[in-house]
């Protein structure tokens, strides 16, 4: 039977399709349930009661709605592109799903254990910008068009810093592997062992960024609703939209994700004791997301000027000096190797 | 046939068939979309022969920033493309002589092309058995080729610099912000501040 999955053609595309549901369903279903969450959180700051009607404390509001937007009507908009109308919303949402292949939950517990994890992340994580400005441009109408744009020039911005960030965790790492980067956070210090201690700065640009690259709020400008009615959205109804908004939610949780996998030492028990596991990851990824929803609700939206000037004038030299300063205190295994994991051994 | 062929099929086709219709699009926005497509699947094809972190590198910067800047201009021009493509006719020939010249000259390349006996040894040298590519790459650039790399960095800084001199102009008529200016400005002057109970506004 092992034979079977392991050797033939049939048995190995089995076993990854497999692994791909046992991935792919649990994270829609928990979606539905963060993007619960989400609004709470926000209706809580606000003082209002939030979605409270369907099921128990409104529990399946998102079911509801995700049953609203799938029997609705298509419109296309006059004199769109319909192929690339329709193929925006899948790309938005295949992009943001096929990065969870390389993210590990467990030990092992990962679909791609490959060693250009992070890079894979980064590519796909540029390549979702494409569902949005295809999606304004299909719509041959001019605020999703605007909003595309918007878009287009703000996620390429925050990359740049991004990715240097995260130069910075590979060089201590001395691997671009996840599952690396989670076993070198395994110090003798615990808790103080993981990188947010390290690399304190950069954890909240890195965590900025995140929320610019994904169009949350406080940095929705491509969704602007009192500029851009909902930037490249507006002209996409039904399952479209849906598949749009999905997306958007997945790669949110996929940067929390992230957060929690390069900063928060991943699966890794913070409490001396008791044992790593999936608990943890999935407890720290709901913490992130717990603060993306309140940055969500606390903070006043940016002006896009604004946005460019903190994305290259302040975020952008920051983490490049972090990437010197960083090379700098690992070549020297300063600071007892903490930027150095790769040769104190983890 | 393995997985590993069969996705090298279907790269290999992608490849060709996104190629082929970036040219024959009518629309310039689908052929910038062919293009990538013919981008993602060349990285296809550079994982399977284990290329990974080139793979991983062509994505992000062709696709996910030079292609990004392609469509942007391509959706921002309003160009008549039918009226472009209405000289084509004139300039078919020349372009067809080029085209067969080109056949010729990768012809003269490759036709009398033979591997060397130590052509396999030698790929294992640049990529030695115990380290990853992007760590061998890393060597190579870093340790081997440091000045050179250093140098072709010098290089890209000057043309950088030189772009920003030649679309620097100082303007007196835009008003500008200073955030700085901004920043250091005294609350207290600006607005007041009132104690609100939660729940019960002002």
């Amino acid at each position: 039977m092992t034979e079977f999955f392991t050797t033939t053609n049939l048995g190995i595309t089995l076993l990854t399709l497999g692994q791909v549901l046992a991935v792919v369903v649990p994270l829609l279903v928990a979606l539905a349930f963060l993007l619960y969450a989400d609004r709470k959180i926000w209706a809580a700051v606000q003082l209002r009661r939030g979605p409270n009607v369907v099921g128990v404390f409104g529990l399946l509001q998102s079911f509801a709605d995700f049953i609203k937007y799938a029997v609705k009507e298509i419109v296309y908009p006059a004199g769109s592109d319909k192929v690339v109308f329709l193929l925006a919303p899948m790309v938005s949402l295949v992009m943001a799903l096929i990065a969870w292949a390389v993210i590990p939950f467990n030990d092992g517990w990962v679909v791609s254990d490959i060693n250009v994890a992070i890079l894979y992340v980064m590519a796909v994580s540029s390549l979702e910008v494409y569902g949005v400005i295809m999606g304004g441009w299909a719509s041959n109408s001019k605020y999703p068009f605007l909003g595309s744009l918007r878009s287009a020039a703000q996620m390429i911005s925050y990359e740049v810093s991004l990715g240097l960030i995260i130069i910075g965790i590979i060089i201590t790492t001395g691997s671009m592997n996840f599952g690396d980067i989670v076993m070198a956070q395994d110090g003798k210090y615990g808790i103080f062992s993981w990188y947010w201690l390290p690399h304190f700065p950069m954890m909240f640009l890195f965590l900025i960024s995140a929320m610019a690259e994904t169009n949350r709020p406080p940095f929705d400008l491509p969704e602007a609703e009192s500029e851009l009615v909902a930037g490249y959205q507006v002209e996409y109804s039904s399952t479209p939209f849906l598949l749009f908004m999905i997306g958007e939610y997945v790669a949110i949780v996929l940067m929390c994700a992230l957060v929690s996998l390069l900063f928060l030492g991943g699966w890794l028990s913070p409490i001396p004791g008791l044992p790593d596991g999936i608990v943890w990851m999935l407890l720290k990824i709901c913490f992130v997301f717990f603060i993306f929803s309140m940055v969500k609700a606390i903070s006043p939206r940016y002006r896009y000027d604004q946005l460019m000037r903190i994305g290259w004038k302040v975020f952008l030299p920051m983490s490049l000096v972090w990437v010197v300063l960083v090379s700098f205190l690992a070549k020297f295994e300063l600071f007892g190797g903490a930027y150095a994991r790769w040769a104190i051994g983890g | 046939m393995t997985i590993a062929d069969y996705a090298f099929w279907l790269f290999s086709i992608c490849v060709i068939v996104g190629g082929f219709c970036t040219v024959i699009s009518r629309n310039p926005v689908h052929s910038v979309l062919w293009l990538i497509l013919a981008f993602l699947s060349a990285a296809g094809l550079f994982v399977l022969l284990g290329a990974e972190f080139v793979a991983m590198l062509l994505i992000i910067v062709y696709v996910g920033a030079v292609a990004v800047l392609f469509l942007f201009v391509v959706m921002m021009l309003d160009v008549d493309f039918a009226e472009l493509k209405a000289g084509m006719a004139q300039y078919l020939p020349l372009s067809l002589l080029i085209g067969v010249i080109l056949l010729m000259q990768l012809g003269i390349v490759f036709g009398p092309w033979e591997f060397s006996d130590s052509a396999q040894s030698l790929r294992a040298a640049v990529t030695p058995e115990d380290t990853h590519n992007t760590a061998a790459l890393g060597l190579i650039l870093y340790d081997q080729y440091f000045l050179l790399f250093q140098l072709s960095g010098l290089i890209l800084l000057v043309a950088m610099i030189g772009a920003i001199v030649l679309t620097l102009r100082h303007r007196k008529d835009v008003k500008r912000q200073n955030v700085l200016e901004q920043m250091w400005r005294d609350p207290a002057d600006a607005m007041e501040l009132k104690d609100v109970k939660p729940g019960q506004g002002l």
